[in-house]
């Protein structure tokens, strides 16, 4: 069984205990144990069940690479999924409870998966979920979504705080183990402004558990020494709890700090996302162990070799009484070395090597372990958990020699530098064969804005696996980065470390080497997404040579550890399946973050009211206040009804609809953009930007007009007014004024910048108001001003004078079919202008309407809207506004698109009116059904629903569309498709529905 | 998250302040010109591994439109400039070829 320890534990407080439960289960553990710690502590050593087969697991490591202990922490409105339980750190009254298992961890029903493995095997979803096509919906779909994810997503909000910080530095040193230290020291000396950051609560790294001595002095002692030095730096700033998550380009790093995860009840955010800009970065990001692949490797009691020894040393906690350790090289002697000495039995030393000569294995002897050299495992015995081990000839093919009892296996098959932050923007990788593993190649570093390396790598990360050479390295590395960021002050000395001598590394993919097809079918590579040797090997043999595909086909390296146990260990049994060198198969590509980092850190403070900006008019607070039923339109907030009291909000669209038809309404028009364009060549500029002539458009006059892409796709439509010689205001949709005002920039900054044209967006300038309905001019009348009488101000033109007291300028121009007046104010009488006009316009009977009054009016008119009626692939000729296409002008943006093939298609589908025969409203965006099907097997369309409505005016339905020649087809009745399966028939008519002739806009 | 400079107000700017705005020096094909030339006035870009010339505005500052030549692969940036020309200044291809001889890139080398 997993137990305390009586001696040792470096990194815990016995005097302190901490309370915690699992699984409901209440646990006790000691300030300074991380999660796994306390669990194994307590004996708890089945943590979780695997992805796929719903195998039983326990911790495997003792850090970030940890793929099996997954839990959900919390409740409420803290709860979590995937909280790895080794880089959880106990604190009191966690809670825990085991995911991915139904109905309890210990007895499991999808674990019947395991016994149906020969059926489920690489690329099975590929293979099965095919065919009959009606098994998808009933039987695949269900079933695959009960077992698919990790963990559930929360339900409550999260009541946690997070935040991001920005900060530039000249050197960044991510880890802080004894490369780290040593770099962050050597570069802060420099006078270098250094930021070192540490993903754990612990300064050192691995130097602390496997004790080497630097300077003469044990590493613990240096590390001390180090540090205080450090906080004494002025500019040296260190982070524990900090890990480098990602590097990007030019020297941007984003960096994870986890603030409270470990003391929920504190002040201040919970993550604190750090956007570092460094002109060098240091990664000591140090070397993750290597399982080694035998069958049933995934037992629980299975570990790495160092995290045995990191769980003794640090935490005292021994996984077992008797370990064997199977290893290939000599580091996995200290593992033995050190439980042994703990007083645990370790009844032998597997050795896959056939020969091998050291001073740790010498140690060992000398503690009297038995070392079996040139052997292998041939398989773990046990249940839910690890009850033996079958010793084999590694050379063979897994015939048993010899079981040895035992409750706990510590495995090493050799070390991994982590590149990850090395690699992710573009740095490029070696493979050192001598010392198995794949090492950043410093002559292919990442490059920044000048041509040079701002990455540099040091330590253990950089393959120099041994203190000596690993702290000298990263001393190094913190020179050499704060002398490329322009600091070249002389510091100390390097420092010298020293470390028992270790012999080579042999390496070992699968043990034993030949084995049987039953062995390489247990023998696991990925613990999490349950890929086996057998998977890969079957990929290979299926034609997935490419490394990524290989990947992608098993699910290898693809769970929320990423592969950092699986991926050597997957790769080189791939190339060796498909008989070729590791450095040709290559790896798969590295991506951010190194460890997952929380969606909430990500959004940082965008949320609720921070989320975005909302843009307010001048009327929006008077909106608010008198019922508006608000809807997003862009940044803005519109108004989409003004809702009475006891009414719903049709019934209030309905009243503004016909209210503003038979008496008066009153709309807040002030989102239209409203961009002045102005100079000598403007006119000549607006000729290029609309479709129809601007340039002829006599001062105080106003004309409708269109705005197409070079594409030749209509991109925007308003009123265009001219106000003076050589200006002319240009008035956009809602949401265009900023991207309109940057697309004519563009034209006149990079295609004709020798035009003396000005343009400046003054949308938020001006309050504009729309007077709109039969009673209009009688209310402008009664506010006294300038005449608005038909004669001194007619249709489509402008006049500018006093409204009451108010500065306005009055465009006589309507998007409703009635008499209309928009009025603009400056901004700051906005609010004022719109409460004379209410007050004013009482006795007419006026109300204020909404957006979907705007949208029903127009529609009953048939006028279109941009975002309805187009969608980014339809031409003005489409909407049948060949009118407004200037057949005058020798260019206009979208004039030459015009004349492809396509564009001039006859075939193309044309704006029309639809009248449901029964009355009703068509659903939008409903497809017009056609004879037949297509290749697909679909159903043939003909024409699709682009705007909507119920019209109170007309008491029915009224709609627009798009339809296959349907300006030829007046009269007839097509189909369209409703959700529920049925059809609706509709007729198609003039898109007019509403006073055909005008007359009531121009009276 | 490039890093580049702002020719107008000489500011080094994050790839936050700035948009970009696909490839540099197209010509505009207009009426009167082929459907070849305006297929590929229109659709047709350079996609290189290495030297390539861009469009940037520097949005959240000066609202100024400039060109970058920069190395696609090593994220090198060789140069900054004024929207306002038809081809890179000589300055820049010099800097171009001083550090990828023989380089081309449409009609410029
Ligand atoms: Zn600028």
């Amino acid at each position: 069984m997993s137990t305390r320890l009586a001696s040792q534990g470096r990194l815990i407080n016995k005097d302190k205990a901490v309370a915690f439960t699992f699984n409901g289960k209440h646990l006790q553990g000691f300030e300074g144990d991380t999660l796994a710690s306390a669990l194994l502590a307590n004996d708890q050593m089945l943590i979780g069940r695997s992805f796929k087969y719903h195998r039983p697991r326990g911790v495997v490591a003792s850090g970030a690479e940890e793929p099996n202990g997954l839990v959900n922490l919390g409740k409420g409105a803290s709860f979590e999924p995937n909280a790895r339980v080794t880089t959880t750190e106990l604190f009191e009254g966690l809670t825990a409870t085991s995911q991915n298992h139904w109905p309890t961890l210990e007895f499991d029903v999808g674990a019947i998966n395991t016994q149906l493995s020969r059926f489920l095997p690489a690329g099975f979803y590929y293979k099965m979920f095919m065919y009959p096509r009606s098994f998808w919906k009933h039987v695949y779909e269900p079933i695959i979504r009960k077992s698919a994810g990790l963990g559930k997503a929360p339900k409550d909000r999260d009541h946690d705080t997070y935040e991001h910080f920005h900060t530039h530095v000249d050197v960044l040193v991510v880890g802080g183990g004894i490369a780290g230290l040593a770099a962050a020291k050597a570069a802060g000396e420099r006078g270098a402004r250094v930021l070192l950051i540490e993903q754990t609560a612990d300064w050192g790294g691995r130097a602390v558990v496997d004790t080497p001595t630097v300077d003469g002095i044990p590493a613990q002692e240096w590390i001390n020494n180090t540090i205080q030095v450090l906080e004494n730096m002025h500019n040296v700033d260190m982070r524990l709890r900090c890990m480098g998550a990602g590097v990007y380009d030019h020297g941007y790093t984003l960096a994870y700090e986890r603030l409270t995860d470990h003391a929920p009840g504190d002040e201040g955010p919970r993550h604190r996302l750090w956007c570092i800009r460094a002109k060098q970065i240091v990664t000591a990001t140090g070397a993750i162990e290597r399982p080694l692949s035998f069958a049933a490797n995934d037992l629980p009691g299975v570990l790495l070799a160092s995290a045995v020894r990191d769980y003794a040393v640090n935490f005292g906690v021994s996984i077992g009484d008797r370990t064997v350790v199977v290893t290939n090289n000599d580091d996995a002697y200290r593992t033995a070395i050190v439980l042994k000495e703990a007083g645990l039995d370790v009844p032998v030393i597997v050795d896959a090597r056939v020969q091998a000569e050291g001073e740790l294995i010498d140690r060992a002897r000398a503690l009297g372990i038995r070392v079996e050299m040139g052997k292998g495992v041939a398989s773990v015995k046990g249940g839910k958990r690890v009850t033996g081990v079958a010793l084999c000839a590694q050379a063979g093919e897994g015939a048993v020699l010899e079981e040895i009892d035992c409750d706990c296996v510590a495995m090493s098959g050799g070390w991994s530098p982590v590149v990850h932050l090395w690699s992710h923007c573009g740095g490029k990788l070696d493979w050192d064969a001598d010392q198995v593993m794949f090492r950043p190649d410093p002559e292919r570093a990442p490059t920044g804005a000048d041509g040079q390396a701002f990455v540099i790598t040091a330590g253990v990360a950089n393959g120099h696996l041994f203190t000596a050479e690993a702290v000298s390295d990263g001393w190094a590395a913190g020179r050499a980065a704060a002398k490329a960021a322009g600091y070249t002050k002389r510091g100390a000395q390097a420092p010298m470390g020293e470390d028992a001598a270790e012999g080579p590394i042999s390496p070992v993919w699968l043990m034993p080497q030949g084995a049987r097809h039953a062995l390489r079918a247990k023998a696991w590579l990925d613990f999490q997404n349950d890929v086996k040797v057998s998977d890969v090997q079957l990929a290979a043999q299926e034609g997935f040579e490419s490394v990524e595909h290989a990947k992608r086909y098993t699910t290898l390296g693809m769970a929320t550890d990423q592969g950092k146990l699986s991926n050597i260990n997957g790769l080189a049994i791939l190339s060796q399946s498909l008989n070729a060198d590791i450095p040709n198969v290559g790896t798969t590509t590295f991506r951010p973050p190194y460890t997952p980092i929380s969606m909430a850190s990500i959004a940082g403070v965008a949320r609720d009211d921070l989320f975005q900006p909302i843009r307010m008019t001048p009327v929006s607070e008077w909106s608010n206040n008198n019922g508006a039923d608000n809807e997003p339109v862009g940044q803005w907030r519109r108004p989409f009804a003004y809702v009475r009291p006891g009414e719903s909000v049709q019934t209030a669209v309905n009243r503004e609809v016909k209210n503003t038809r038979e008496n008066l309404g009153l709309l807040d028009a002030s989102t239209l953009g409203k961009l002045i364009v102005k100079g000598p060549d403007a006119g000549k500029f607006l000729d290029m930007m609309y479709t129809n002539m601007m340039s002829t458009l006599p001062v105080g006059k106003c004309r409708y007009g269109l705005m197409c892409s070079e594409n030749g796709f209509l991109s925007d439509d308003g009123v265009v007014v001219r106000m003076a010689e050589d200006t002319w205001l240009c008035h956009t949709t809602t949401g265009g004024a900023e991207h309109i005002h940057a697309h004519m920039e563009d034209w006149l900054q990079c295609e004709w910048w020798d035009w003396k044209v000005y343009v400046a967006n003054v949308t938020e300038q001006y309050a504009q108001i729309a007077v709109v309905g039969p009673h209009a001019r009688k209310l402008l009348r009664k506010l006294g001003g300038m005449d608005v009488s038909a004669e001194a101000l007619p249709f489509m033109q402008w006049r500018e004078g006093k409204i009451g007291d108010f500065d306005a300028r009055v465009f006589r121009i309507s998007f409703s079919g009635e008499l209309s007046y928009e009025i603009a104010v400056p901004a700051g009488q906005g609010a004022a202008f719109w409460e004379a006009l209410m007050e004013a316009g009482e006795e007419f009977g006026i109300m204020p309407y909404g957006t979907e009054t705007l949208h029903i009016l127009r529609a009953e008119k048939g006028f279109i809207m941009i975002g309805d009626e187009t969608d980014g692939t339809v031409i003005p000729q489409d909407l049948n506004l060949q009118w407004a296409l200037s057949k005058k002008k020798e260019d206009y943006l979208g004039k030459r698109a015009h004349e492809r093939s396509h564009m001039a298609d006859p075939d193309r589908w044309k704006l029309v009116g639809l009248a449901t025969e029964d009355g009703s409203v068509l659903p939008d965006g409903a497809y017009a059904i056609a004879e037949g099907e297509n290749a697909n097997g679909q159903r043939n369309t003909q024409g699709r629903v682009t705007s909507t409505y119920y019209s109170a005016n007309l008491e029915r339905g009224i709609a627009m569309g798009l339809v296959h020649k349907g300006p030829e087809r007046m009269g007839e009745v097509i189909e369209f498709n409703k959700v529920d399966g049925t059809t609706v028939r509709a007729k198609i008519v003039d898109p007019v529905f509403y006073d055909k002739d005008g007359e009531k806009q121009n009276v | 998250m490039l890093i580049l400079r702002c020719p107008y107000c000489g500011v080094e700017t994050d790839e936050t302040d700035l948009q970009g705005g696909g490839q540099a020096h197209l010509k505009r094909e207009g009426p009167g010109s082929s459907d070849d030339d305006f297929e590929d006035y229109l659709f047709m870009r350079e996609n290189p591994k290495g030297v390539h010339f861009e469009r940037w505005r520097h949005v959240y500052g000066c609202g100024k439109w400039f060109l970058a030549a920069r190395c696609t692969n090593t994220l090198e940036v060789f140069g900054t400039y004024p929207a306002q020309t038809l081809e890179p200044p000589q300055e820049i291809k010099d800097k171009i070829t001083a550090k990828r001889p023989g380089w081309s890139w449409g009609t410029f080398q």
